[in-house]
């Protein structure tokens, strides 16, 4: 995956290259974009109602106990802004999206249709590459805003629900806007638009780099989703890292 | 570049001491042929010659090691000269984009280089398709046609780049023998109605005794023989013999 690295780079850079034509493009992007939303909305409704609602449950009774009631609406919310809507958010990504973006470009490029392009002058990068990342670099933020808000219900939902925290819906929420700040949300935002951005260049690489015929489909197709993965991860460290850094600054 | 820029003249394409090695295994081993303008030149050979490695270096797919292309005497490899001359190539698969319609793949080298209006694009997507005999056929899918049509939709999406050089991988493998003669004549009609420079890559012999002006013959990545069909049936090399003449000739001793 390492030896990819550089490759990838260069392909994320010629596609910011691109950008200028991403107009052109515009019933690509809006195709892929709606794609994106049709496949996942669903999915990452009920996916982060049940994370907000898991972490309220395992988190609210020892802070009521102890009684930090008034930071469970804090600990749910955070959470979920900084780290869990946009990790998972990105992850269930990589599984829906970047696999298909990986079986469809690799199955082109098997099938020699991306031969076939550049004989016809058109850029696989243009074609191919810019939609794609263009439109999940808008989807996966959109997405994760409402997987922000959906999994805050949940959380908030068990809060009241559950007999051992008790606290209800309004207090929860109040508790959450003591402690949730914009600039946390933007931090959530703006990772989710890395992660999406590393899913796109990812999963197209791989499909591009496809060889052999089938079994090489395949191959492409988990070698995307599990390096995006791993990418995901390593640099959720390093964004984390950057925001407060540059928080501190007082730049952001 | 006086009239050879002018659209529907075939171009002369010339090619000097071709080189390509992949790890370290030598596919072309120097390659050298000419093909006069507008004329029907076929490229034949057993699996595994070299020959799809050949056309790719002359659509700029693969760079060569050693060696240069020349059309109308300017170097290919460079993208200016690449760009002046409308090149085209028609893949053994047809290699048709499966999510677009016919219609689509037809007309997409006009409509993504925005060349012309989507009502011009349909009028000439319709006039092609007309040419290659798929009328009507631009709201199929591809995955709806059979391996000849492919062939010919991708022969019609060839035809709308209005190439002076046409790159043909293997035309005819894949199709019945009805099919393969009507592919054949499509190519010969084109060349005679539009003075195409044609290259055609093929195992095929009845479709390059049909067709050709000049055959090559290739094996191992070197060309055994050059020459006009009747040259090439009365040349005298076991090689070229033994690939001309190749057949069953055993089918009786199993029964003994």
């Amino acid at each position: 995956m390492f030896e990819n690295i550089g490759e990838i780079v260069l392909l994320f850079w010629r596609t910011l290259l691109a950008l200028p034509l991403v107009w052109r493009q515009r019933r690509k992007v809006m195709e892929q974009f709606f794609e994106i939303g049709n496949a996942s909305l669903l999915m990452v409704c009920v996916l982060s109602f049940f994370i907000g609602a898991v972490i309220s449950l395992n988190f609210g009774p020892p802070l009521v106990e102890r009684s930090f009631s008034s930071a469970v609406g804090g600990v749910v919310g955070l959470g979920l802004v900084k780290e869990l809507a946009p990790v998972m958010m990105a992850i269930l990504i990589a599984g829906r999206i970047g696999s298909a973006m990986a079986a469809e470009i690799g199955s082109m490029r098997v099938y020699q249709e991306i031969d076939a392009l550049r004989t016809m002058n058109i850029s696989p990068i243009h074609y191919l590459v810019l939609p794609r990342v263009v439109a999940v670099a808008i989807a996966l933020p959109m997405l994760v805003v409402v997987a922000i808000i959906v999994g805050w219900f949940g959380g908030a939902v068990v809060a009241e629900a559950n007999n051992h925290i008790g606290i209800p819906i309004q207090v929860f929420f109040s508790d959450l806007r003591d402690i949730v700040k914009l600039n946390d949300v933007a931090n959530g935002v703006f990772k989710s638009f890395c992660f999406a951005l590393i899913v796109g260049v990812v999963s197209c690489h791989q499909g591009l780099t496809t060889i052999g015929g089938p079994r090489g489909i395949g191959r492409s197709v988990t070698k995307a989703v599990v390096n995006s993965i791993v990418l995901i991860v390593i640099s959720d460290y390093l964004l984390t890292s950057l925001w407060i850094f540059l928080t501190r600054l007082g730049l952001i | 570049m006086n009239d050879t820029t002018q659209p529907l003249s075939g171009v002369d394409l010339v090619v000097r001491g071709l080189r390509k090695s992949f790890d370290g295994q030598e596919v072309l081993k120097g390659i050298d042929f000419e093909v006069k303008p507008g004329e029907i030149f076929v490229i034949m050979g057993p699996s595994g010659s070299g020959k799809s490695v050949l056309l790719k270096h002359l659509i700029g797919l693969e760079l060569p090691d050693a060696g240069e292309i020349l059309i109308n005497g300017e170097p290919i490899q460079t993208p200016e000269i690449a760009a002046k001359y409308r090149m085209a190539m028609v893949f053994q698969s047809g290699a048709l984009l499966n999510s677009l319609t016919v219609g689509e793949n037809v007309g997409l080298y006009l409509s993504e280089h925005r060349l012309k209006s989507p009502e011009e694009i349909s009028k000439i997507v319709a006039e092609k398709l007309e040419d290659v005999g798929l009328k009507g056929a631009e709201d199929k899918m591809p995955g709806d046609l059979s391996g000849g049509m492919k062939k010919r939709a991708a022969i019609a999406r060839a035809l709308v780049i209005e190439p002076q050089l046409i790159l043909y991988d293997e035309p005819t493998s894949e199709l019945d023998p009805l099919s393969a003669v009507v592919i054949g004549e499509e190519i010969l009609e084109l060349n005679r109605r539009i003075h195409v420079t044609s290259l055609v890559v093929s195992h095929d012999r009845d479709l390059a005794f049909g067709i050709a002006d000049h055959i090559a013959v290739i094996n191992e990545g070197r060309i055994l023989k050059i020459g006009t069909p009747d040259e090439v049936k009365q040349f005298n090399d076991p090689l070229v013999r033994k690939f001309l003449n190749a057949d069953f000739k055993h089918e009786t001793k199993s029964s003994t």
